[in-house]
């Protein structure tokens, strides 16, 4: 085993970590993607182009913006549960 | 974390590399290769098919059965997230309006970014899905860089693009239908021309593009279906993101 792939492999040990380690969504998605793109580095070290290729397209893209956009409404509507808890509260008030 | 979820842990993570340095002590070395079937493969896909790209004669030739299940499980995943994000739809009484301009506009630089990628990301999508059985890539690839090329104009504040696809939706559809449908017919054109299902059954040239029999046309189908399956659940989250609840 080469210094390469010794380099890439403790890359994607400490990326998963970090990963795991986030809490807030939005970054861990983002870090998810990084991983993602390191993996593929690794398959591509590992004479893998092909399944480099799919793990770029499907887990740096495909997978980061539906979790993206799940987020952002998941998100919207606990704006909006607030914005009603708001107005409740301003009717009180009154 | 309380002791007694520490123990439970501590288990778990010893049985786990226990037993994943007992079911790997045996196995050869890191980079020793010693399956025959890959080589059997690398050898013959040269020769056999006049196709450069292995990994792509094994996925749609020699093993075209397994991809035509794979195929089927991302129709029916497609058709489950139609099933599950429309019918919310209909249940809330969504209004069909877009939320105010401000609220989905993106930054000058995003939009840039974005909307330099798209023409790019295009050619691209061609390349990858053309040269799919001469280097890697091919349909399957191709077609998710054609979504993420869609998916680049929504980033960069045209959401608008998005909801026009999904009300435009039969069409993306129809490509995501006739791609399944393509891979389908290619096996059973095996089937009526040779007496096996998914035996090449087209001249396998000689240099070139079209090579390696019907391996570019399997290639083309996948990724048309790829493509719009992959289309029709991003339009229908980005709708669910970008049009507003009717109070």
């Amino acid at each position: 085993m080469n210094v390469l792939l010794a380099l890439l492999l403790t890359l994607v040990g400490a990326a998963g970590t970090i990963t795991v380690t986030i809490r807030e969504p939005v970054r861990q998605t983002i870090a998810a993607g990084i991983l993602s793109l390191l993996l593929a580095l690794l398959f591509f070290a590992l004479q893998a182009p092909d399944v480099a290729l799919s793990e770029i397209v499907v887990g740096s893209i495909a997978i980061p913006l539906m979790l993206l956009l799940a987020i952002a409404k998941v998100r919207d509507q606990q704006t909006a549960v607030e914005g009603e808890a708001e107005d409740v509260g301003r009717g009180d008030e009154r | 974390m309380s002791r007694g979820r520490l123990a439970i842990a501590l288990i778990g993570l010893v049985l786990l590399v226990g037993g994943l340095a007992w079911g790997t002590a045996g196995s050869y070395g890191f980079g020793h290769y010693h399956a025959l079937y890959g080589r059997i493969v690398a050898r013959d896909s040269v020769p056999d098919r006049s196709a450069t790209n292995a990994v792509s004669v094994t996925t749609f030739d020699y093993r075209g059965f397994d991809t035509l299940g794979e195929e089927f499980i991302l129709f029916v995943s497609v058709a489950g997230v139609i099933v599950l994000l429309r019918r919310m739809r209909g249940e809330s009484g969504r209004d069909e309006s877009l939320l105010a301009e401000e609220d989905r506009r993106a930054s000058e630089s995003s939009r840039w970014l974005g909307l330099a990628l798209v023409g790019p990301l295009l050619v691209l999508t061609v390349y990858i899905v053309a040269h799919g059985q001469l280097t890697p890539g091919g349909g399957f690839q191709g077609g998710v860089i054609l979504m993420s090329a869609v998916a680049f104009v929504a980033v960069g504040g045209e959401s608008v693009v998005l909801l026009r696809l999904r009300r435009a939706s039969s069409g993306v559809e129809l490509a995501e239908s006739a791609g399944a449908a393509g891979f389908a017919m290619i096996g059973f054109g095996g089937l009526v021309a040779t007496g096996t299902f998914f035996e090449n059954f087209i001249a396998k040239g000689t240099s070139g593009l079209l090579t390696g029999g019907f391996i570019p046309l399997a290639n083309i189908a996948v990724g048309l279906e790829v493509a719009g399956g992959l289309l029709v659940v991003i339009s229908e989250l980005f709708d669910q993101r970008f049009t507003r609840e009717r109070s």
